[in-house]
Protein backbone atom coordinates (compact mmCIF):
# COMPACT_ATOMS: atom_id res chain seq x y z
CA UNK A 1 0.00 0.00 0.00
CA UNK A 2 1.43 3.83 -0.75
CA UNK A 3 2.67 5.94 2.28
CA UNK A 4 -0.27 7.40 4.37
CA UNK A 5 -0.71 11.78 2.76
CA UNK A 6 -3.45 13.46 4.68
CA UNK A 7 -4.78 11.78 8.12
CA UNK A 8 -7.86 12.79 10.15
CA UNK A 9 -7.79 12.32 13.89
CA UNK A 10 -10.97 12.25 15.65
CA UNK A 11 -12.48 15.38 13.59
CA UNK A 12 -15.45 16.07 15.21
CA UNK A 13 -17.46 19.63 14.31
CA UNK A 14 -21.05 20.43 15.65
CA UNK A 15 -23.34 23.76 14.41
CA UNK A 16 -25.01 25.46 17.13
CA UNK A 17 -26.87 22.12 18.87
CA UNK A 18 -25.89 20.25 15.92
CA UNK A 19 -23.36 17.34 15.54
CA UNK A 20 -22.32 16.65 12.47
CA UNK A 21 -18.94 15.20 12.27
CA UNK A 22 -18.29 12.88 15.69
CA UNK A 23 -14.88 11.74 15.78
CA UNK A 24 -13.70 10.55 12.50
CA UNK A 25 -10.68 8.93 11.74
CA UNK A 26 -9.75 8.85 8.24
CA UNK A 27 -6.42 7.72 6.21
CA UNK A 28 -6.11 8.88 2.98
CA UNK A 29 -3.02 7.29 1.59
CA UNK A 30 -1.01 9.52 -1.56
CA UNK A 31 -2.62 8.63 -4.90
CA UNK A 32 -5.66 6.69 -3.67
CA UNK A 33 -8.75 7.51 -5.50
CA UNK A 34 -11.72 7.28 -2.46
CA UNK A 35 -15.52 8.26 -2.43
CA UNK A 36 -17.30 9.64 0.15
CA UNK A 37 -21.24 8.48 -0.01
CA UNK A 38 -23.95 9.27 2.43
CA UNK A 39 -27.41 11.27 3.06
CA UNK A 40 -27.75 15.08 1.91
CA UNK A 41 -26.66 16.42 5.24
CA UNK A 42 -24.51 13.90 6.66
CA UNK A 43 -21.64 16.03 6.98
CA UNK A 44 -19.67 15.17 3.57
CA UNK A 45 -19.22 18.96 2.49
CA UNK A 46 -17.92 19.49 5.52
CA UNK A 47 -15.13 16.77 6.08
CA UNK A 48 -14.26 18.19 2.63
CA UNK A 49 -13.56 21.40 3.59
CA UNK A 50 -11.87 20.28 6.72
CA UNK A 51 -9.51 18.95 4.41
CA UNK A 52 -8.08 21.89 3.12
CA UNK A 53 -8.86 24.47 6.56
CA UNK A 54 -11.58 25.99 4.78
CA UNK A 55 -13.13 25.16 8.19
CA UNK A 56 -11.29 24.50 11.98
CA UNK A 57 -12.69 21.67 13.47
CA UNK A 58 -13.99 21.35 17.25
CA UNK A 59 -11.98 18.58 18.05
CA UNK A 60 -8.99 16.84 16.11
CA UNK A 61 -7.07 17.24 14.26
CA UNK A 62 -5.99 16.78 10.42
CA UNK A 63 -2.51 15.58 9.18
CA UNK A 64 -1.01 16.12 5.66
CA UNK A 65 2.41 14.49 5.30
CA UNK A 66 2.47 14.39 8.92
CA UNK A 67 2.25 18.28 9.12
CA UNK A 68 -0.77 19.33 11.54
CA UNK A 69 -2.23 22.16 9.07
CA UNK A 70 -3.64 23.73 12.27
CA UNK A 71 -0.16 25.00 12.75
CA UNK A 72 0.04 26.55 9.88
CA UNK A 73 -0.02 30.08 8.70
CA UNK A 74 0.45 32.90 6.58
CA UNK A 75 3.01 31.57 3.52
CA UNK A 76 2.66 28.35 4.83
CA UNK A 77 -1.41 27.78 4.64
CA UNK A 78 -1.12 29.04 1.53
CA UNK A 79 1.53 26.65 -0.08
CA UNK A 80 -0.78 23.69 1.72
CA UNK A 81 -3.67 24.85 -0.04
CA UNK A 82 -1.95 25.33 -3.43
CA UNK A 83 -1.33 21.44 -3.28
CA UNK A 84 -5.32 20.77 -3.55
CA UNK A 85 -7.65 21.14 -5.88
CA UNK A 86 -11.20 21.91 -4.96
CA UNK A 87 -14.86 21.59 -6.95
CA UNK A 88 -17.04 23.16 -4.73
CA UNK A 89 -20.93 21.69 -5.03
CA UNK A 90 -22.14 24.96 -5.84
CA UNK A 91 -19.11 25.32 -8.36
CA UNK A 92 -18.49 28.69 -6.25
CA UNK A 93 -17.46 30.68 -9.68
CA UNK A 94 -17.03 34.45 -9.05
CA UNK A 95 -19.93 36.14 -10.81
CA UNK A 96 -18.21 39.27 -11.95
CA UNK A 97 -15.04 37.25 -13.64
CA UNK A 98 -15.48 35.85 -17.20
CA UNK A 99 -15.27 31.92 -17.64
CA UNK A 100 -11.02 32.14 -18.69
CA UNK A 101 -10.59 34.81 -15.33
CA UNK A 102 -12.29 32.53 -13.32
CA UNK A 103 -9.77 29.45 -14.75
CA UNK A 104 -6.66 31.37 -15.09
CA UNK A 105 -7.28 33.30 -11.31
CA UNK A 106 -5.57 30.53 -8.79
CA UNK A 107 -2.89 31.04 -11.81
CA UNK A 108 -2.31 34.86 -12.34
CA UNK A 109 -2.18 35.28 -8.11
CA UNK A 110 0.31 33.26 -8.05
CA UNK A 111 2.86 35.47 -10.03
CA UNK A 112 4.29 32.57 -11.58
CA UNK A 113 3.52 32.28 -14.97
CA UNK A 114 3.35 35.17 -17.27
CA UNK A 115 0.63 36.34 -19.53
CA UNK A 116 0.80 33.85 -22.47
CA UNK A 117 1.39 30.76 -20.17
CA UNK A 118 -1.78 31.35 -18.32
CA UNK A 119 -4.04 32.01 -21.51
CA UNK A 120 -2.43 28.43 -22.68
CA UNK A 121 -3.23 26.77 -19.41
CA UNK A 122 -6.67 27.90 -19.07
CA UNK A 123 -7.26 27.18 -23.14
CA UNK A 124 -6.13 23.81 -22.18
CA UNK A 125 -8.00 22.57 -19.23
CA UNK A 126 -10.80 24.53 -21.24
CA UNK A 127 -10.33 21.86 -23.66
CA UNK A 128 -10.31 19.03 -21.29
CA UNK A 129 -13.72 19.60 -20.04
CA UNK A 130 -15.39 20.60 -23.09
CA UNK A 131 -15.64 24.76 -22.18
CA UNK A 132 -13.69 26.70 -24.39
CA UNK A 133 -16.62 27.98 -26.43
CA UNK A 134 -18.08 29.46 -23.13
CA UNK A 135 -14.26 31.03 -22.39
CA UNK A 136 -15.71 34.41 -22.72
CA UNK A 137 -19.31 34.31 -21.05
CA UNK A 138 -19.30 35.10 -17.34
CA UNK A 139 -21.07 32.72 -15.18
CA UNK A 140 -24.58 33.90 -14.99
CA UNK A 141 -24.88 33.06 -18.76
CA UNK A 142 -24.00 29.34 -18.14
CA UNK A 143 -26.13 26.05 -16.92
CA UNK A 144 -25.73 24.64 -13.38
CA UNK A 145 -23.83 21.58 -15.28
CA UNK A 146 -21.42 23.91 -17.24
CA UNK A 147 -20.88 26.23 -14.26
CA UNK A 148 -20.00 22.76 -12.38
CA UNK A 149 -17.14 21.87 -15.18
CA UNK A 150 -15.67 25.51 -15.33
CA UNK A 151 -15.11 24.83 -11.42
CA UNK A 152 -13.49 21.87 -12.16
CA UNK A 153 -10.86 23.33 -15.31
CA UNK A 154 -10.54 26.04 -12.40
CA UNK A 155 -9.55 23.76 -9.46
CA UNK A 156 -7.24 21.72 -12.06
CA UNK A 157 -5.72 24.59 -13.40
CA UNK A 158 -2.71 24.97 -11.33
CA UNK A 159 -2.37 21.18 -11.52
CA UNK A 160 -3.04 20.15 -7.42
CA UNK A 161 -1.72 16.83 -5.86
CA UNK A 162 -5.08 16.31 -4.35
CA UNK A 163 -8.05 17.00 -6.16
CA UNK A 164 -11.61 17.39 -3.69
CA UNK A 165 -14.54 16.74 -5.92
CA UNK A 166 -18.33 17.94 -3.96
CA UNK A 167 -20.68 16.04 -6.21
CA UNK A 168 -19.02 17.11 -9.47
CA UNK A 169 -21.64 15.24 -11.51
CA UNK A 170 -24.95 16.39 -9.66
CA UNK A 171 -26.96 17.96 -11.95
CA UNK A 172 -25.51 17.21 -14.73
CA UNK A 173 -26.77 15.05 -17.13
CA UNK A 174 -25.67 11.24 -18.08
CA UNK A 175 -23.28 11.74 -21.00
CA UNK A 176 -21.22 14.45 -19.37
CA UNK A 177 -21.24 12.95 -16.06
CA UNK A 178 -19.75 10.24 -17.63
CA UNK A 179 -16.89 12.59 -19.61
CA UNK A 180 -16.46 13.68 -16.23
CA UNK A 181 -15.72 10.62 -14.23
CA UNK A 182 -13.16 9.57 -16.95
CA UNK A 183 -11.62 12.74 -16.37
CA UNK A 184 -11.82 12.29 -12.55
CA UNK A 185 -10.11 8.94 -13.57
CA UNK A 186 -7.47 9.58 -15.92
CA UNK A 187 -6.07 12.60 -13.74
CA UNK A 188 -5.97 9.97 -10.58
CA UNK A 189 -4.56 7.32 -12.61
CA UNK A 190 -2.02 9.17 -15.17
CA UNK A 191 -1.14 12.26 -13.25
CA UNK A 192 -1.60 10.16 -9.88
CA UNK A 193 -3.23 12.80 -8.71
CA UNK A 194 -5.05 12.29 -5.25
CA UNK A 195 -8.78 12.08 -5.17
CA UNK A 196 -11.16 13.04 -2.60
CA UNK A 197 -15.07 12.44 -4.19
CA UNK A 198 -18.11 13.06 -2.70
CA UNK A 199 -21.19 11.61 -4.46
CA UNK A 200 -24.55 10.79 -4.28
CA UNK A 201 -24.14 8.40 -7.47
CA UNK A 202 -23.26 5.27 -7.02
CA UNK A 203 -22.56 4.42 -10.78
CA UNK A 204 -19.98 6.80 -10.56
CA UNK A 205 -18.68 5.61 -6.95
CA UNK A 206 -18.03 2.14 -8.32
CA UNK A 207 -16.67 3.55 -11.54
CA UNK A 208 -14.14 6.22 -9.76
CA UNK A 209 -13.26 4.63 -6.32
CA UNK A 210 -10.63 2.47 -4.99
CA UNK A 211 -12.45 2.47 -2.04
CA UNK A 212 -15.57 3.89 -0.84
CA UNK A 213 -16.18 5.43 2.72
CA UNK A 214 -19.90 6.03 4.09
CA UNK A 215 -20.64 8.76 6.38
CA UNK A 216 -23.73 8.00 8.76
CA UNK A 217 -24.75 9.98 11.87
CA UNK A 218 -21.43 11.71 12.23
CA UNK A 219 -18.89 8.78 12.13
CA UNK A 220 -18.23 6.48 9.26
CA UNK A 221 -20.71 3.58 8.93
CA UNK A 222 -18.25 1.73 6.18
CA UNK A 223 -14.63 2.02 4.30
CA UNK A 224 -14.05 -0.46 2.24
CA UNK A 225 -13.38 -1.26 -1.56
CA UNK A 226 -16.24 -1.05 -4.36
CA UNK A 227 -16.20 -4.99 -3.85
CA UNK A 228 -16.74 -4.80 -0.29
CA UNK A 229 -19.37 -2.61 -0.60
CA UNK A 230 -21.41 -4.64 -2.66
CA UNK A 231 -21.18 -7.90 -0.44
CA UNK A 232 -21.51 -5.72 2.74
CA UNK A 233 -24.32 -6.97 4.31
CA UNK A 234 -24.54 -4.12 7.07
CA UNK A 235 -28.66 -3.04 6.47
CA UNK A 236 -27.41 0.73 6.24
CA UNK A 237 -24.89 0.35 3.85
CA UNK A 238 -27.02 -2.00 1.64
CA UNK A 239 -30.45 0.68 1.42
CA UNK A 240 -28.07 3.32 1.05
CA UNK A 241 -26.58 1.76 -2.37
CA UNK A 242 -30.12 -0.20 -3.49
CA UNK A 243 -31.56 3.70 -3.06
CA UNK A 244 -34.59 2.28 -1.31
CA UNK A 245 -37.20 4.16 1.26
CA UNK A 246 -37.38 1.23 2.99
CA UNK A 247 -35.09 0.34 5.42
CA UNK A 248 -33.21 1.89 8.65
CA UNK A 249 -32.23 4.87 7.37
CA UNK A 250 -34.57 7.63 8.59
CA UNK A 251 -34.27 11.06 6.92
CA UNK A 252 -34.70 12.90 8.87
CA UNK B 1 -36.29 32.42 37.21
CA UNK B 2 -37.40 35.26 34.57
CA UNK B 3 -34.57 37.78 36.10
CA UNK B 4 -32.33 35.07 35.68
CA UNK B 5 -33.21 34.56 32.16
CA UNK B 6 -33.14 38.16 31.65
CA UNK B 7 -30.10 38.08 32.74
CA UNK B 8 -28.84 35.79 30.81
CA UNK B 9 -30.41 37.86 27.76
CA UNK B 10 -28.02 40.83 28.49
CA UNK B 11 -25.08 38.61 29.53
CA UNK B 12 -25.22 37.08 25.75
CA UNK B 13 -25.78 40.24 24.30
CA UNK B 14 -22.68 41.91 25.86
CA UNK B 15 -20.77 38.82 24.53
CA UNK B 16 -21.98 39.38 21.16
CA UNK B 17 -21.19 43.13 21.30
CA UNK B 18 -17.37 42.46 22.54
CA UNK B 19 -17.09 39.34 20.09
CA UNK B 20 -17.98 42.36 17.40
CA UNK B 21 -15.84 44.52 18.70
CA UNK B 22 -13.02 42.10 18.42
CA UNK B 23 -14.00 40.70 15.29
CA UNK B 24 -13.47 44.39 13.64
CA UNK B 25 -10.76 45.00 15.41
CA UNK B 26 -8.64 41.78 13.92
CA UNK B 27 -10.67 43.08 10.70
CA UNK B 28 -8.62 46.51 11.10
CA UNK B 29 -5.58 45.13 12.05
CA UNK B 30 -5.84 42.90 8.23
CA UNK B 31 -6.38 45.98 6.69
CA UNK B 32 -3.48 47.72 8.08
CA UNK B 33 -1.23 44.25 6.94
CA UNK B 34 -2.09 43.91 3.68
CA UNK B 35 -1.91 47.59 2.84
CA UNK B 36 1.48 46.05 1.35
CA UNK B 37 -0.21 44.88 -1.30
CA UNK B 38 -0.82 47.96 -2.64
CA UNK B 39 0.97 47.79 -5.81
CA UNK B 40 0.45 44.19 -6.60
CA UNK B 41 -3.64 45.11 -5.97
CA UNK B 42 -3.52 48.11 -7.63
CA UNK B 43 -5.87 47.31 -10.70
CA UNK B 44 -8.92 45.91 -8.39
CA UNK B 45 -8.24 48.92 -6.49
CA UNK B 46 -8.53 51.09 -9.28
CA UNK B 47 -11.72 49.27 -9.89
CA UNK B 48 -13.13 49.95 -7.12
CA UNK B 49 -12.33 53.56 -6.83
CA UNK B 50 -14.80 53.72 -10.00
CA UNK B 51 -17.46 51.83 -8.56
CA UNK B 52 -17.37 53.25 -4.86
CA UNK B 53 -16.22 56.70 -5.59
CA UNK B 54 -17.22 58.14 -9.12
CA UNK B 55 -20.92 56.35 -9.45
CA UNK B 56 -21.72 57.77 -6.01
CA UNK B 57 -21.41 60.79 -7.33
CA UNK B 58 -24.63 61.93 -9.03
CA UNK B 59 -26.56 61.02 -5.97
CA UNK B 60 -24.04 62.82 -3.08
CA UNK B 61 -24.87 65.97 -5.85
CA UNK B 62 -28.43 65.36 -5.98
CA UNK B 63 -28.58 65.37 -2.14
CA UNK B 64 -26.32 68.46 -2.05
CA UNK B 65 -27.95 70.30 -3.84
CA UNK B 66 -31.12 70.06 -1.46
CA UNK B 67 -29.37 70.14 1.93
CA UNK B 68 -27.56 73.88 0.85
CA UNK B 69 -30.88 74.69 -0.54
CA UNK B 70 -33.00 73.93 2.24
CA UNK B 71 -30.32 74.95 4.91
CA UNK B 72 -30.10 78.95 3.06
CA UNK B 73 -33.73 78.62 3.33
CA UNK B 74 -34.26 77.57 7.51
CA UNK B 75 -31.43 80.04 8.17
CA UNK B 76 -33.14 82.82 6.04
CA UNK B 77 -36.53 82.71 7.98
CA UNK B 78 -34.35 81.91 11.55
CA UNK B 79 -32.74 85.14 10.52
CA UNK B 80 -35.88 87.25 9.86
CA UNK B 81 -37.51 85.75 12.77
CA UNK B 82 -34.73 87.18 15.02
CA UNK B 83 -34.18 89.81 13.10
CA UNK B 84 -30.20 89.10 12.26
CA UNK B 85 -28.85 90.63 9.08
CA UNK B 86 -28.87 88.80 5.81
CA UNK B 87 -25.28 89.29 5.20
CA UNK B 88 -24.68 86.52 7.45
CA UNK B 89 -26.56 84.01 5.09
CA UNK B 90 -23.71 82.82 3.01
CA UNK B 91 -21.23 82.86 6.24
CA UNK B 92 -24.37 80.38 7.97
CA UNK B 93 -24.64 78.24 4.82
CA UNK B 94 -20.65 77.81 4.75
CA UNK B 95 -20.02 76.54 8.34
CA UNK B 96 -23.26 74.17 8.58
CA UNK B 97 -22.57 72.86 5.24
CA UNK B 98 -18.44 72.24 5.64
CA UNK B 99 -18.32 71.55 9.50
CA UNK B 100 -21.35 69.07 9.83
CA UNK B 101 -23.89 68.66 7.14
CA UNK B 102 -21.44 67.58 4.23
CA UNK B 103 -19.43 65.43 6.22
CA UNK B 104 -22.23 63.59 8.24
CA UNK B 105 -25.11 63.56 4.82
CA UNK B 106 -22.69 62.17 2.64
CA UNK B 107 -21.77 59.40 4.97
CA UNK B 108 -24.71 58.48 5.89
CA UNK B 109 -25.85 58.51 1.86
CA UNK B 110 -22.38 56.61 1.17
CA UNK B 111 -23.39 54.08 4.01
CA UNK B 112 -26.70 53.59 2.17
CA UNK B 113 -25.49 52.94 -1.19
CA UNK B 114 -22.05 51.65 -0.97
CA UNK B 115 -22.09 50.20 2.28
CA UNK B 116 -25.39 48.55 1.73
CA UNK B 117 -23.59 46.93 -2.10
CA UNK B 118 -20.70 45.95 -0.10
CA UNK B 119 -22.21 43.68 2.46
CA UNK B 120 -24.50 42.72 0.05
CA UNK B 121 -21.81 41.52 -2.41
CA UNK B 122 -19.64 39.64 -0.30
CA UNK B 123 -22.65 38.43 1.81
CA UNK B 124 -23.31 36.79 -1.46
CA UNK B 125 -19.95 35.93 -2.26
CA UNK B 126 -19.96 33.92 1.08
CA UNK B 127 -23.05 32.08 1.31
CA UNK B 128 -22.40 31.06 -2.39
CA UNK B 129 -19.23 29.49 -1.65
CA UNK B 130 -16.99 32.39 -3.79
CA UNK B 131 -14.81 33.30 -0.60
CA UNK B 132 -14.01 29.42 0.29
CA UNK B 133 -13.05 29.41 -3.65
CA UNK B 134 -10.60 31.80 -3.09
CA UNK B 135 -9.33 30.48 0.30
CA UNK B 136 -8.77 27.12 -1.60
CA UNK B 137 -6.92 28.93 -4.74
CA UNK B 138 -4.19 30.30 -1.80
CA UNK B 139 -5.68 33.60 -2.63
CA UNK B 140 -6.49 36.00 0.60
CA UNK B 141 -9.81 37.35 0.75
CA UNK B 142 -9.20 40.12 2.72
CA UNK B 143 -6.23 41.07 0.58
CA UNK B 144 -8.35 40.28 -2.28
CA UNK B 145 -11.82 41.93 -1.61
CA UNK B 146 -11.82 43.59 1.64
CA UNK B 147 -8.66 45.66 1.45
CA UNK B 148 -9.73 47.49 -1.83
CA UNK B 149 -12.91 48.28 -0.61
CA UNK B 150 -12.05 49.85 2.65
CA UNK B 151 -9.11 51.69 0.84
CA UNK B 152 -11.82 53.10 -1.81
CA UNK B 153 -14.02 53.80 1.00
CA UNK B 154 -11.34 55.53 3.48
CA UNK B 155 -10.46 58.17 0.08
CA UNK B 156 -13.57 58.07 -1.77
CA UNK B 157 -16.07 59.67 0.99
CA UNK B 158 -13.61 62.64 1.74
CA UNK B 159 -12.92 63.28 -2.20
CA UNK B 160 -17.28 63.31 -2.17
CA UNK B 161 -17.45 65.57 0.49
CA UNK B 162 -15.26 67.97 -1.73
CA UNK B 163 -17.67 67.72 -4.22
CA UNK B 164 -20.94 67.75 -1.81
CA UNK B 165 -19.41 70.98 0.19
CA UNK B 166 -19.60 72.98 -3.00
CA UNK B 167 -22.79 71.66 -4.82
CA UNK B 168 -24.68 72.29 -0.93
CA UNK B 169 -22.96 75.95 -1.50
CA UNK B 170 -23.89 76.53 -4.34
CA UNK B 171 -27.30 75.05 -3.80
CA UNK B 172 -27.93 77.68 -0.91
CA UNK B 173 -26.74 80.44 -3.48
CA UNK B 174 -29.38 79.92 -5.92
CA UNK B 175 -31.68 79.91 -2.80
CA UNK B 176 -30.50 83.15 -1.37
CA UNK B 177 -30.45 84.99 -5.31
CA UNK B 178 -34.06 83.87 -6.18
CA UNK B 179 -35.58 83.25 -3.10
CA UNK B 180 -34.28 85.33 -0.44
CA UNK B 181 -32.99 88.14 -2.02
CA UNK B 182 -29.66 88.41 -1.00
CA UNK B 183 -27.28 89.13 -3.83
CA UNK B 184 -24.19 86.86 -5.11
CA UNK B 185 -21.39 89.34 -3.64
CA UNK B 186 -23.12 89.57 -0.44
CA UNK B 187 -23.77 85.67 -0.11
CA UNK B 188 -20.01 84.82 -1.25
CA UNK B 189 -18.65 87.56 1.05
CA UNK B 190 -20.19 86.16 4.01
CA UNK B 191 -19.18 82.96 2.86
CA UNK B 192 -15.46 84.41 2.59
CA UNK B 193 -15.09 86.30 5.58
CA UNK B 194 -15.60 83.25 7.94
CA UNK B 195 -14.21 80.44 5.97
CA UNK B 196 -11.43 78.80 7.77
CA UNK B 197 -9.55 76.11 6.02
CA UNK B 198 -9.19 74.60 9.88
CA UNK B 199 -13.24 73.85 9.46
CA UNK B 200 -12.66 72.06 5.85
CA UNK B 201 -9.50 70.17 7.06
CA UNK B 202 -11.83 68.84 10.27
CA UNK B 203 -14.76 68.01 7.91
CA UNK B 204 -12.52 66.06 5.95
CA UNK B 205 -10.65 64.01 8.72
CA UNK B 206 -14.55 63.13 9.94
CA UNK B 207 -15.66 62.11 6.54
CA UNK B 208 -12.01 60.03 6.14
CA UNK B 209 -13.32 58.25 9.61
CA UNK B 210 -16.46 58.11 8.45
CA UNK B 211 -15.25 56.00 5.10
CA UNK B 212 -12.93 53.93 7.28
CA UNK B 213 -15.93 52.86 9.75
CA UNK B 214 -18.49 52.36 6.42
CA UNK B 215 -16.00 50.29 4.15
CA UNK B 216 -14.82 47.94 7.86
CA UNK B 217 -18.43 47.42 8.78
CA UNK B 218 -19.32 46.66 5.43
CA UNK B 219 -16.96 44.11 4.82
CA UNK B 220 -16.80 42.28 8.44
CA UNK B 221 -20.68 41.87 8.19
CA UNK B 222 -20.33 40.33 4.54
CA UNK B 223 -17.97 38.04 5.16
CA UNK B 224 -20.06 36.87 8.12
CA UNK B 225 -23.18 36.49 6.22
CA UNK B 226 -24.91 32.93 7.11
CA UNK B 227 -27.89 31.19 5.40
CA UNK B 228 -28.72 32.59 1.88
CA UNK B 229 -30.60 34.91 0.38
CA UNK B 230 -32.30 35.83 3.89
CA UNK B 231 -29.30 36.02 5.41
CA UNK B 232 -27.71 38.37 2.66
CA UNK B 233 -30.64 40.78 3.42
CA UNK B 234 -30.07 40.58 7.00
CA UNK B 235 -26.63 41.15 6.77
CA UNK B 236 -27.29 44.14 4.65
CA UNK B 237 -29.59 46.12 6.79
CA UNK B 238 -27.68 45.21 9.57
CA UNK B 239 -24.61 46.78 7.90
CA UNK B 240 -25.99 50.05 7.10
CA UNK B 241 -27.90 50.68 10.80
CA UNK B 242 -24.75 49.88 12.22
CA UNK B 243 -22.32 51.99 9.53
CA UNK B 244 -25.16 54.43 10.27
CA UNK B 245 -25.20 55.31 14.03
CA UNK B 246 -21.33 54.32 14.62
CA UNK B 247 -21.16 57.68 11.85
CA UNK B 248 -23.37 59.55 14.35
CA UNK B 249 -21.64 58.52 17.21
CA UNK B 250 -18.01 59.35 16.01
CA UNK B 251 -19.31 62.98 14.60
CA UNK B 252 -21.01 63.55 18.34
CA UNK B 253 -17.49 62.57 19.96
CA UNK B 254 -15.83 64.52 17.02
CA UNK B 255 -17.89 67.71 18.06
CA UNK B 256 -17.05 67.14 21.54
CA UNK B 257 -13.47 66.63 21.22
CA UNK B 258 -12.52 69.80 18.70
CA UNK B 259 -15.13 72.33 20.23
CA UNK B 260 -14.64 72.78 23.75
CA UNK B 261 -17.30 74.83 25.10
N1 LIG C 1 -21.31 27.00 7.61
C1 LIG C 1 -22.29 26.31 8.21
N2 LIG C 1 -22.99 26.85 9.22
C2 LIG C 1 -23.96 26.16 9.84
N3 LIG C 1 -24.33 24.91 9.53
C3 LIG C 1 -23.68 24.31 8.52
C4 LIG C 1 -22.63 24.98 7.81
N4 LIG C 1 -22.16 24.13 6.86
C5 LIG C 1 -22.89 23.00 6.97
N5 LIG C 1 -23.79 23.09 7.96
C6 LIG C 1 -24.72 22.04 8.39
O1 LIG C 1 -24.00 20.85 8.54
C7 LIG C 1 -24.75 19.76 8.06
C8 LIG C 1 -23.95 18.98 7.04
O2 LIG C 1 -23.81 19.77 5.87
P1 LIG C 1 -23.06 19.29 4.57
O3 LIG C 1 -21.69 18.85 4.92
O4 LIG C 1 -23.19 20.38 3.59
O5 LIG C 1 -23.92 18.03 4.11
P2 LIG C 1 -23.69 17.12 2.82
O6 LIG C 1 -23.33 15.78 3.34
O7 LIG C 1 -25.01 17.10 2.12
O8 LIG C 1 -22.63 17.74 2.01
C9 LIG C 1 -26.05 20.31 7.53
O9 LIG C 1 -27.03 20.13 8.52
C10 LIG C 1 -25.77 21.77 7.34
O10 LIG C 1 -26.92 22.52 7.56
MG1 LIG D 1 -22.68 18.69 0.28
Amino acid sequence: MAESFIQLERLSKSFKQKQVLDGISLDIRRGESICIIGLSGSGKSVMLKHLMRLMDPDEGRILVDGQDIAELEGEDLVAMRRRFGMLFQGAALLDSMTVADNVGLGLTESRKYTDEQIEEIVISKLEMVGMVDSAEKLPSELSGGMRKRVGLARAIATDPEVMLYDEPTSGLDPVTSDVIDDLIVELNQKLHVTSVTVTHDMRSAFKIADRIVMLYGGHIEFDGSPEQIRNNTNPVVQQFIAGSARGPIRVA
Amino acid sequence: MAEVQGLVRVGRRGISVVSWIGGISILSSRFLYHLKDIPRSARVIFEQFNSIGVKSLPLIIVIAVFVGAVSAWQAAYQFKFIGAPLRYLGQAVGKAVIMELGPVLSALVFAGRVGAGITAELGTMKVTEQIDALDSMGISPNRYLMMPRVLACMLMVPLLVVFADFVAIMGGLVVSVVGVDVSTETYLNGLKSSFQLGDLVNGLIKAWVFGLIIGLVACFEGFRTQGGAEGVGTATTQSVVISMVLVLVFDFIFTVLLFRI
